[in-house]
């Protein structure tokens, strides 16, 4: 009886989404001449970042992009709050073989390296903070399942996370500071399509992918212990 | 109907069975995995239709840790009895 | 053409799966195919046929030959969101099964009276 209901409900559902659908054509030229087309037009001269996602995320709407952090900072700390045992068990039972072992210890550095290569040009490919930090902590990840006994310690993963997350919002209140609006492109520009450009977006990405790497260590971690 | 043109109709089919697949079975170890699939051929997609940041993201977050996370929850509860 | 009825088909099998399934980690997974198939409808929503990716990795790209940019970045902050969301449900999930043993939502009734 429930399921016929549902499917009853979803053929509604997906016949008039359907509708509205085909009357939207696929791969038609909409781009709003204000918006979309601004943000393309002025992108290399007016922030000199190449890559013009970057530059939505970090500098047109870099407000939101400090919600997103926030949110994400949240989801971690409720996370560590209800995992949240007296005595921490071991991880695993057992070692992984001796294959695992040794191909982890080996992809384990350049894994971390492919990870800050990917934040650190986060303006010039595609790429950034995000996208780096979660690389790192799946880094991270492989250690934690090939050895049992591989320690992170807990306290140098939150001082690097709370030192990244302060950075982000001093460089806003620097833009503060300068006389403009916050979160403002407050230094210089240089010259597109080399790394030191685009004034404060590298800084801004450097520091959410420190954020994040250790933040999703250290919620991997707290996850993979106490296991009965 | 060009080469890139039927590759994207193969993808479609085997997103569709993926997800039919998480629905349907009862061996919660195999959902997962194929809730993964689905991830990666959504990447596939976001590659496809020209979006290169919405790609790496999706690979590294739902393909790596959205998997790593549901298996944990699993081996702390129960795996199978749907 | 052809996403539009991939992603409106992971939507619909999704929202069935949080409708009639029971087992609470299966809810949480169906969660998350719905959230794929909306991100996959917003980026095929902003592609231009003919057009190429949003940076300007040869100085000779015009604004004129990139698709729309504006939905890409709404995809990317949502996908991080959306693993957020999930985390945190995976996290009640383990609490509720510790408390009550099981997994079954009909059989966790201590709101209804």
């Amino acid at each position: 009886m429930r399921k016929a209901l549902a499917v009853f409900f979803l053929a509604i559902l997906g016949y008039y989404m359907l509708a509205v659908l085909l009357n939207f054509p696929f791969g038609i030229d909409h781009l709003n001449p204000e918006l979309a087309g601004a943000y393309l037009r002025d992108t290399v001269s007016k922030t000199g970042a190449a890559n013009v996602v970057t530059s939505i995320v970090v500098n047109y709407r870099g407000f939101d992009t400090l919600g997103e952090v926030t949110v994400l900072f949240l989801a971690a700390t409720g996370m560590g709050a209800l995992l949240y045992k007296g005595k921490t068990m071991g991880r695993s039972r057992q070692n992984a073989s001796v294959i695992v072992k040794a191909g982890s210890r080996l992809l384990f550095p350049l894994i971390i390296i492919l990870g800050a290569y990917v934040f650190i040009h986060g303006h010039l490919t595609p790429g950034g903070g995000f996208q780096g930090g979660a690389i790192i902590a799946s880094g991270f990840l492989l250690m934690f399942i090939s050895y049992r006994n591989y320690h992170v310690n807990h306290r140098i993963l939150s001082n690097v996370e709370s030192t990244a997350g302060s950075i982000f919002v001093i460089i806003g209140l620097l833009g503060l500071l300068y006389g403009a609006t916050f979160l403002e492109n407050i230094m210089p520009l240089g010259i597109p399509n080399k790394l030191f450009s685009a004034g404060v977006i590298p800084l801004i990405y450097i520091a959410v992918g420190f954020k994040v790497g250790a933040e999703l260590t250290a919620l991997l971690d707290t996850m993979l212990k106490t296991v009965k | 109907m060009d080469f890139l043109g039927i590759i994207v109709i193969i993808l479609t089919l085997i997103l569709i069975l993926a997800a039919l697949f998480v629905i349907k079975t009862k061996d919660l170890v195999t959902a997962v995995v194929a809730s993964a699939v689905v991830s990666l051929i959504a990447s596939i997609y976001f590659y496809i239709l020209q979006a290169p940041d919405v790609a790496l993201t999706e690979a590294a977050i739902g393909v790596g840790l959205s998997t790593i996370i549901f298996m944990i929850t699993i081996r702390k509860t129960r795996r199978d009895e749907e | 053409m052809i996403y539009y009825i991939a992603a409106l088909l992971l939507i619909l099998i999704g929202l069935y799966g949080v409708l009639v399934k029971k087992n609470l980690i299966k809810i949480v997974l169906s969660l998350s195919l719905i959230d794929a198939g909306v991100h996959i409808l917003l980026i095929a929503i902003g592609y231009i046929n003919g057009k190429t990716a949003p940076i300007f990795s040869t100085p000779d790209l015009r604004p004129e030959q990139m698709v729309d940019p504006v939905p890409q970045a709404l995809v990317l902050t949502a996908i991080v969101i959306g693993l957020a969301v999930t985390a945190l449900a995976l996290t009640i999930v383990i609490r509720l099964y510790d408390h009550h043993k099981t997994l079954d939502i009909s059989k966790i009734r201590e709101l209804k009276w």
